[in-house]
């Protein structure tokens, strides 16, 4: 994994949004590698920061009130942060291509599916208008979407949630990216029709060679399809290591938690109560002091009270986030 | 023998599509279609289904929140379908919803501890002062500080309010609960503290669940029996595990292989389903599933299978049984 | 382990009654404090200063016509000699309670007809909401001079006057209120416990309806003063002998050139306590919602 070349390098992005109930420290300190044709997994659950990072990667944070305060994103080796509007625009949607949760809203509603798609291809390549809609029947053809030619001229209320999702992800892939971010794109969608997505997904990532960065709260999903994986929480990433590394031995206190608590689809039944993670997720607006999992952490000590831990590497390729890590 | 706490007979659910000049009915959404299941008291009966399958309707309807276009809904040997709304009311003492959106559910403008005393109010149980110590208590039982009561619920997380819904829920001692996806608007690490709620609370009060749900490892840790709904059909019913071990219909099948795994050397052989789920307001003939089934066969266009038992508590509706 | 979810803070400084969250809330905003306390000083002037104040609204000294303010006769006095200040202490009075009784008679028949339609639907819906349309479709001028003529002016004719057509607006607004709030799940739970519709109506949805109840209320007072003062001003609202903020402003037309003052003092009046209503209307609207941060 690590011979392929480094495509994007996040480096101690903080991104904080300043409300008027005080600053939100969204993303806090957050790092993030993703090589050529990897698929990195985002993993965290509400708050955690992981969309506030995909926004920042494509630099669409709402500003105000959010802004990116400090901390470098490379791409190609350069910095997408130190680049202007305009730089950045033949970037978004061109080389990195992004596609989030609700497909409805993310579409034109008064606007055709195909025209939609072509004027994404149009607006980054120079081909003509006759051109263009062939690419566009091509696409809507490789994301599996039956009779293209017809369904090019529908609008997007005449497709169901699944269909649409296959549009966006058409219109994302039309640049030919060399990173496509995935926002929570399944977690609307049915058990079947995610199924019919991811396997979608798989299919072209093989095909086409991109890098995918998939962000969703769902550990299954990222099991599934990520060969690495980075877990967040409160705006930091706690532990980052290959998928079958966190799976199987998770060093941190909250992956660990999490892995244990979610019911298993492939167990019998038992009448045991889950192992679950006390607590709630903190107030982004009083974080805890010390290490962020500490108030729900079983193994805290008067140092995670106090100090943050830096993440260190415990094994080759294995980071993690904590001053006592789980013995593997 | 358990005792059967609610059975529910051909139940259907059609709403009807108003238009034209003299709003006179064009079309029905087949919501639910002639659904048939029972629950015994002390049970979780799942219903899974994917969106549109017509499961939290089902779930309204047996409440009587809908008036069913017709069926039976007996309760305890007492068919309640044609009860009017002010003959139900003394009877929702005994039968309780929890809803799915956290935000939604709760009046945002009643402080918890009245949202949560409201059924006694309402059902004018014990004095002011007992209503108030009940109140107390529940708030302990699942685990808020009743020192919040006179908070209001935007005060709360999605978690804390899921446990306002069930305190509303099951302060007035009912036996059956319909649980209608409640955990699945909660993040990961707030869905299993809920989970662990709900199943203490069903040991300690006796509670039966109808539990609604699209997760389905939620619903293998949860359930005693499990129903699954695909366009206002129950197409299987069978035993948790026997479900999940032995499924039959296709849409089963095909359902269970879909649901990732948080593992990732488990590779499964994985039906993918081609195409979408059809509309409601116009169901396929014969077996709704069978413009996505990959065993459909010329019968299952001309004609409805029937639920057959293929062993003791599997029922299944589909033609590739009488095939056999 | 606590027994408790959380030990985590809650947002918001703790327990307390609606009734005082919304006095604590509405206290953070500015503008509405400012009118509220003009709005007091205001009723304090109409109704308790006069009862130590030396003159009656219908003294007249004709020794001093059109006079200029001094120390006996603040204001100054009209062309009939009565001393201003008085005359719009006593004209504040009716016109604020004409405003009053003008707003509230017809919200609250129109948050009755409004909650019924909204919230029953149906064949309901359609009589009650056909009846407002029809009554929305009569032109009110008219109908204002004939009832003028036919039940003869006075203050409480033209409140009955103002509350018959006025609820119309009121109850279309209050009915798409319903038919959205009824569709929450709140409402649904409600009905899964056995609340009484009734109960689901008034106890539920209203108070989530009353923010722009509220606001449309205190517009209305405002309108209400505003209307009185049109009517008088065209001689159909209260008997020009009587004062009215409105009729003090008639009255003064004649006179705009040689005492100027006798419009500006009523139009002050007027001007400040609208819009004092709708500041506060709009503070109120903010201050009844909890979820709103202030």
């Amino acid at each position: 994994m690590d011979n392929r070349e480094v495509l994007v390098d996040i480096k101690n992005l903080r991104t904080f949004f300043y409300t008027e109930d005080g600053v939100v420290p969204a993303v806090d300190g957050i790092d993030l590698t993703i090589h050529q044709g990897e698929v990195v997994g985002l993993v965290g659950e509400s708050g955690c920061g992981k969309s506030v990072t995909a926004l920042s990667i494509m630099r669409l944070i709402p500003n105000p009130p959010g802004k990116i305060i400090g901390g470098q994103i490379f791409f190609h080796g350069e910095d997408l942060l130190k680049k202007n509007e305009e730089e950045i625009r033949l970037i978004r949607g061109d080389k990195i291509s992004m596609i989030f949760q609700e497909p409805m809203t993310s579409l034109n509603p008064v606007y055709t599916i195909g025209d939609q798609i072509s004027e994404a291809i149009t607006l980054h390549q120079k081909i003509h208008a006759t051109e263009a809609k062939k690419r566009t029947i091509e696409m809507l053809h490789l994301v599996g979407i039956p009779e293209p030619e017809q369904r090019f001229s529908q609008y997007p209320h005449e497709m169901s949630g699944g269909m649409r999702q296959r549009v966006m992800i058409a219109m994302a892939l039309s640049s030919n990216p060399e990173l496509l971010i995935s926002d929570e794109a399944t977690t609307a969608l049915d058990v079947t029709i995610q199924a019919q997505i991811l396997d979608l997904m798989r299919g072209l990532q093989k095909k086409l060679g991109m890098a995918i960065l998939i962000i969703t709260h769902n550990l299954a999903v990222v099991a599934e399809m990520a060969d690495t994986i980075n877990i967040a929480y409160a705006g930091k990433i706690v532990e980052s290591a290959s998928a079958r590394e966190v799976f199987k031995s998770p060093r941190h206190p909250y992956t660990y938690g999490l892995l244990k608590s979610i019911p298993k689809f492939t167990e019998k039944r038992t009448n045991e109560p889950l192992p679950a993670i006390e607590g709630m997720v903190p107030s982004p607006y009083h974080m805890p002091k010390g290490c962020r999992f500490n108030p729900r952490c079983p193994f805290a000590t008067e140092k995670c009270r106090e100090e943050e831990p830096e993440i260190l590497e415990l094994t080759p390729g294995h980071l993690v986030r904590c001053f006592h890590p789980i013995e593997p | 023998m358990a005792t059967r706490l609610v059975e529910v007979q051909k139940l259907k659910k059609w709403f009807p599509i108003k238009g034209g000049v003299f709003s006179t009915t064009v079309a029905s959404v087949r919501a639910v279609d002639e659904v048939s299941f029972f629950i015994d008291q002390g049970e979780t009966l799942s219903l899974v289904g994917e969106s549109g399958s017509g499961k939290t309707t089902t779930g309204r309807t047996m409440l009587k929140l809908l008036q069913p276009t017709s069926g039976k809904i007996i309760y305890k040997g007492k068919d309640i379908s044609k009860l009017t709304p002010n003959q139900m009311r003394p009877l929702r003492r005994n039968m309780q919803i929890m809803f799915q959106d956290p935000y939604g559910s709760l009046n945002p403008r009643m402080p918890v501890g009245d949202i949560i005393r409201e059924p006694l109010d309402v059902h004018s149980i014990g004095t002011r002062k007992e209503r108030q110590q009940a109140v107390a208590t529940m708030m302990e039982t699942v685990g808020l500080r009743p020192e919040y009561e006179r908070r209001y619920p935007h005060e709360f997380s999605g978690g804390q309010r899921q446990r306002i819904g069930v305190a509303r829920a099951i302060i007035i001692n009912p036996e059956l609960l319909v649980l209608d996806e409640p955990i699945s608007a909660l993040d990961v690490s707030i869905q299993s503290q809920i989970i662990n709620l709900l199943q203490e609370l069903q040991q300690r009060l006796n509670l039966t669940y109808l539990f609604i749900a699209h997760d389905l490892a939620v619903v293998r840790h949860m359930s005693d029996r499990v129903a699954v709904m695909y366009l206002g059909k129950i197409v299987e019913t069978a035993d948790n595990d026997e479900l999940f071990d032995h499924p039959f219909h296709p849409y089963t099948q095909a359902l269970l292989s879909a649901v990732p795994v948080p593992d990732p050397d488990v590779k499964r052989e994985r039906i993918i389903l081609q195409g979408d789920v059809p509309s409601p307001i116009n169901p396929p003939s014969g077996c709704h599933f069978r413009t996505r089934c990959p065993y459909a066969m010329p019968i299952c266009k001309e004609q409805e299978p029937a639920m057959i038992e293929v062993a003791p508590g599997h029922t299944v509706a589909c033609h590739l049984l009488t095939r056999k | 382990m606590s027994p408790f979810e959380t030990e985590v803070q809650l947002a918001g400084s703790g327990p307390e009654s609606y009734f005082s969250m919304v006095i604590r809330r509405l206290l953070k905003h500015k503008l509405a404090v400012i009118s509220l306390g003009i709005l007091i000083s205001i009723l304090i002037f109409c109704f308790v200063v006069p009862l130590f104040f030396k003159y009656e609204p219908t003294y007249s000294d004709f020794s001093y016509l059109y006079g200029s303010p001094n120390s006996r006769y603040l204001f100054g006095t009209d062309n009939l000699g009565h001393d201003t200040f008085t005359r719009l202490m006593y004209g504040g009075r009716i016109s604020l309670i004409v405003g009053f009784s003008a707003a509230i008679l017809p919200i609250i028949f129109g948050i009755i007809v409004g909650a019924f339609a909204g919230y029953y639907g149906g064949v309901l819906d359609n009589i009650l909401m056909r009846i407002t349309d029809a009554f929305l479709s009569v032109p009110s001028f008219p109908i204002y001079m004939a009832l003028a003529k036919v039940m003869g002016q006075g203050v409480i004719n033209i409140i009955l006057v103002f509350s018959f057509l006025g609820w119309m607006v009121d109850a279309r607004l209050v009915r798409g209120m319903f038919l959205s709030l009824k569709e929450n799940e709140y409402a649904e739970a409600a009905k899964a416990i056995g609340v009484s519709n009734l109960r689901i109506m008034f106890r539920h949805l209203l108070p989530n309806a009353m923010a722009p109840i509220l606001v449309s209320v205190t517009l209305t007072v405002g309108g209400a003063i505003l209307s009185e003062a049109g009517l008088s001003f065209l001689g159909l609202g209260v008997p020009s002998s009587t004062p009215t903020w409105g009729n003090m402003l008639t009255n003064a037309q004649q006179d705009i050139f040689i005492a100027p003052r006798l419009v500006i003092w009523p139009g002050i009046m007027i001007f400040i306590t609208v819009l004092s209503f709708n500041f506060l209307g709009d503070g109120l609207r903010d201050a009844m919602d909890p979820r709103l941060k202030l």
